[in-house]
């Protein structure tokens, strides 16, 4: 799978001095035009990660290639072919958007006329056309990323690395965020590696997810398969008659075995899968009980991160994730 | 697709300036400070061309050097927070992902101080002659008053990026300004070495190698063509540049730690 | 205790831990005069052989004056820059949500700058006496030193508190700094007032900071002079910057 445009790890390792090993050992493939999502609390390594695949950390063991170049031995080949949104979108807040693409896109070696044709083209499609000559000072954290993304992009990369594009976005920015790295993969075959705090933003947007927690990966996969691999959905039902709660807990627990639900309701998992709610409604219609509610649950690739390290992603980290890269220089 | 490290330079360079300039909070205050105190300075301690053996009878022209001194300053600052910020912010990582080569940044960086320096320069240089200030060489001399006061501005600058690339810290960078600030006074800025009358003060304003940068510029405006001074403001002003801009880059290339 | 009382105290004791517990806002203010009285005293002490400079402490006294009374007006500034930078980090509004006496806070930060004068004053005492400086003025001069001086670090400190207040932000640094640096070197900071020379000569006179500078001077040296004037001045200016930051906190109550 080390296509032209893909990405290849093996035993990649970094260790930080006073011996912090912010990963350890991780193997994974990405594929050209995929889109791979990186999934992983706050202090997991999947900073660590990017700054190394995109050669601004050396790692200190195993090797990764990215498409076809060494990001050890080949720093700037690998430069050349990648794009890359780093955490908190640093840019200049007494520049221009404009400003920015002169800056980087001259230091790529492109020439006046194309960087500004490339600029145009790029801000139009972020939606930044109209505040192209303002500050950066002024940007809302929507149009700061928008605008790192536009910026990764100015010399077509092939590979595109997003670390952590969303954090601190409004659901709004963070759909159009999506639409537009999806978008990239689909139509333009840029293979996306992405890192992400979010389960929805991994489910929805990668093709596969690769789950990272302390430095090592604990599960690969699609998201369905992950999900399908760990478990299965569950029914939750809240009776209309509070006092009929036990009766309900008899005739769901002959689906399965019982599920954490809310405090008035009674959940299960479904062994026989989501087709089985419509004998799980009979059933109840049998039994004579209303319901004021039936709810399924799919399992999430919370689900997921739980079965494999026993905790939950939401607050599994401790640090941010910046803290990885102050230990870097003395 | 590759780029000559002149014209990465020059791309630094040009943001560097328009960053500072875009600061007036920053720019107007530290372009005017030295001009303020030079004013005050040159009525308030003017009675000191009293003292036997002071050269010159003005103040002011005693004084000039003193505004480019601080200039230099304002570069070490300027050059040394920019960096530093961009080391904090990432914005050096995006530079990194760049071909761009860590000399450019670094000479980038500092062309754009001095530039801002250099421009100061001219300000004060500007004011201080319609203020009355004579330049007993001439324009020749101006110019070379301006030469030095821009190789100065290089010699700050430099220890102001090492700094900035050491730590990474603009906070680090501007606990510099104090020690700067401490060693600029404890030389014959205020007062030919001669006239210092406490020994210590007068020892370490000798050993003070911003005592001779402030001589030989001085030379230029009141004793005139004066080789030795001119030789040896010049000699610590490039030796101090070599070895700031030195350890500038190499701590900068360990920070840069890209493949 | 009134609820002016504990307002006061508690902005000042917060004030000062977060000063005193960080070496970058407490290393300046203390390096900062002790500079000023080495560059001056030591640097510049031959001015005293100018002709027709008598001052009979020597220069070291001479200069400690100045020293001192700025060491003391920079204290002011300091919890100036204090107050706007509570105001850029959201600490002020909730300062002024939880006060129940907000005048009481004009008063906490003016303890604050006190707090902080006592710190850098006994620096520059101890670094003074360590240069050898002569001090001929009696228990009852050197108490009208110290009283002047805490007036003058009043001062600033109400100047700042009241710029600030209404400006909210550290970009207003600069005009809280210039005006008390052109006010204290507007004055006979390195020579008497007999021998300044050019526009300072014509301005000086006319500024409060010659009449503290040269009552302060005449403290050290045993020979008061012009004691009423720099008193009343010193009164007068607090005031009326006490007034200027009381519409401060006014402005900035009805602003947020």
């Amino acid at each position: 799978m080390s296509g032209s445009n893909g990405i290849v790890v093996s035993g990649l390792r970094r260790e930080f001095r006073g011996g912090i090993k912010a990963v350890q050992g991780i193997d994974l493939e990405v594929a050209p035009g995929e889109i791979y999502g990186f999934l992983g609390p706050n202090g997991a390594g999947k900073s660590t990660t990017v700054l190394m695949l995109t050669t601004l950390l050396p790692p200190t063991g195993g090797s990764a290639t990215v498409a076809g170049f060494d990001v050890a031995g080949q720093g700037a080949q690998v430069r050349r072919v990648i794009g890359a949104a780093l955490q908190e979108a640093a840019l200049d807040n007494y520049l221009t958007a404009h400003e920015h693409f002169e800056l980087q896109a001259g230091l790529h070696g492109m020439a006046r006329k194309q960087r500004r044709a490339r600029a145009v083209e790029l801000l139009e499609r972020v939606g930044l056309t109209d505040a192209a000559d303002r500050k950066i000072g002024g940007y809302s954290g929507g149009m700061r990323r928008r605008l790192d993304l536009a910026l990764a992009l100015v010399h077509r990369p092939r590979v595109l690395f997003l670390d952590e594009p969303t954090t601190g976005l409004d659901p709004q920015s963070r759909s159009a965020l999506w639409e537009e790295v999806g978008r990239l993969a689909g139509d333009e075959g840029v293979t996306v590696f992405l890192t992400t705090q979010y389960l929805e933003e991994a489910d929805v947007l990668a093709d596969r997810v690769g789950i990272i927690d302390r430095g090592r990966i604990v599960a690969e996969g699609t998201p369905n398969a992950l999900k399908a691999a760990i478990g299965q959905s569950s029914v939750e039902a809240v009776p209309a008659d509070p006092r009929d709660r036990e009766r309900l807990a008899d005739v769901l627990s002959r689906f399965g075995e019982p599920a954490s639900a809310s405090p008035k309701g009674v959940a299960v998992r479904l062994g026989g899968g989501t087709e089985e709610l419509v004998d799980v409604v009979r059933a109840l219609d049998a039994a004579e009980l209303s319901v004021a509610g039936l709810q399924v649950h799919e399992p999430s690739l919370d689900d997921v991160f739980l079965a494999k390290t026993g905790r939950s992603l939401e607050g599994a980290g401790d640090q941010p994730a910046a803290e990885e890269r102050a230990a870097v220089p003395a | 697709m590759s780029t000559s490290v002149a014209t990465q330079v020059g791309f630094i360079a040009r943001r560097s300036v328009r960053r500072t300039f875009r600061q007036p909070a920053v720019l107007v205050p530290t372009i005017a400070f030295p001009l303020f105190l030079l004013a005050v300075n040159a009525s308030g301690l003017d009675s000191a061309t009293n003292l036997p053996g002071f050269p010159g009878d003005s103040y002011l022209d005693f004084a000039i050097v003193v505004t480019f001194m601080q200039g230099a300053l304002f570069a070490a600052t300027t050059a040394g927070t920019e960096l530093a910020t961009d080391i904090e912010s990432g914005f050096l990582d995006r530079l990194q992902l760049t071909p761009l080569r860590a000399v450019a940044i670094l000479v980038g960086q500092l062309a754009g101080a001095v530039t801002v320096a250099l421009g100061g320069a001219a300000v004060y240089l500007a004011v201080g002659l319609i203020a009355g200030v004579t330049i007993v060489t001439g324009v020749g001399g101006a110019l070379v008053l301006l030469g030095l006061a821009t190789l100065i501005g290089v010699a700050f600058g430099s220890i102001g990026a090492f700094f900035a690339a050491r730590t990474g810290s603009s906070q680090a960078v501007q606990g510099l300004f104090p020690l700067l600030f401490v060693t600029f006074f404890l030389s014959s800025i205020n007062l030919p070495r001669e006239l210092i009358e406490i020994d210590w003060f007068r020892t370490v304003a000798g050993a003070n190698p911003v005592s001779y940068l402030v001589e030989g510029m001085r030379s230029l405006v009141i004793t005139g063509w004066d080789a030795a001074a001119l030789l040896r403001g010049f000699g610590v002003a490039v030796a101090v540049s070599i070895v700031g801009f030195a350890a500038a880059a190499s701590s900068l290339r360990t920070r840069m730690a890209r493949t | 205790m009134t609820a002016f009382g504990q307002v006061a105290v508690a902005v000042a004791r917060r004030n000062l831990l977060v000063t005193f517990k960080n070496p970058a806002l407490i290393l300046p203010a203390a390096i900062f005069p002790l500079v000023f009285l080495l560059a001056f005293a030591g640097g510049l002490s031959n001015l005293a052989n100018v002709p027709g400079f008598s001052f009979p402490s020597g220069y070291t006294s001479f200069q400690f004056v100045f020293v001192f009374l700025q060491s003391a007006a920079f204290g002011g500034v300091f919890t100036g820059f204090a107050v706007a930078a509570d105001y850029e980090s959201g600490f002020a509004r909730r300062l002024m949500l939880a006060a129940p006496n907000r005048t009481g806070l004009i008063m906490g930060y003016v303890l604050a700058g006190v707090g902080r004068f006592a710190f850098t004053a006994s620096i520059v005492t101890i670094a003074g006496l360590a240069a050898g400086m002569q001090v001929d003025g009696g228990v009852v001069e050197l108490g009208g030193l110290l009283v002047l001086a805490v007036l003058v670090n009043v001062v600033a400190t109400l100047f700042g508190v009241g710029l600030c207040m209404r400006t909210q932000s550290m970009q207003s640094v600069p005009f809280l700094q210039i005006p008390v640096f052109l006010i204290l070197f507007l004055a006979p900071v390195y020579v008497p007032l007999d021998l300044l020379d050019g526009w300072i000569k014509a301005v000086a006179p006319y500024n409060p900071a010659t009449a503290f500078l040269e009552t302060g001077r005449g403290f050290i040296s045993g020979e008061p002079d012009h004691v009423l004037v720099a008193f009343a001045a010193a009164g007068a200016m607090v005031a009326l910057l006490g007034f200027y930051a009381l519409r401060g906190l006014r402005k900035a109550e009805a602003g947020g």
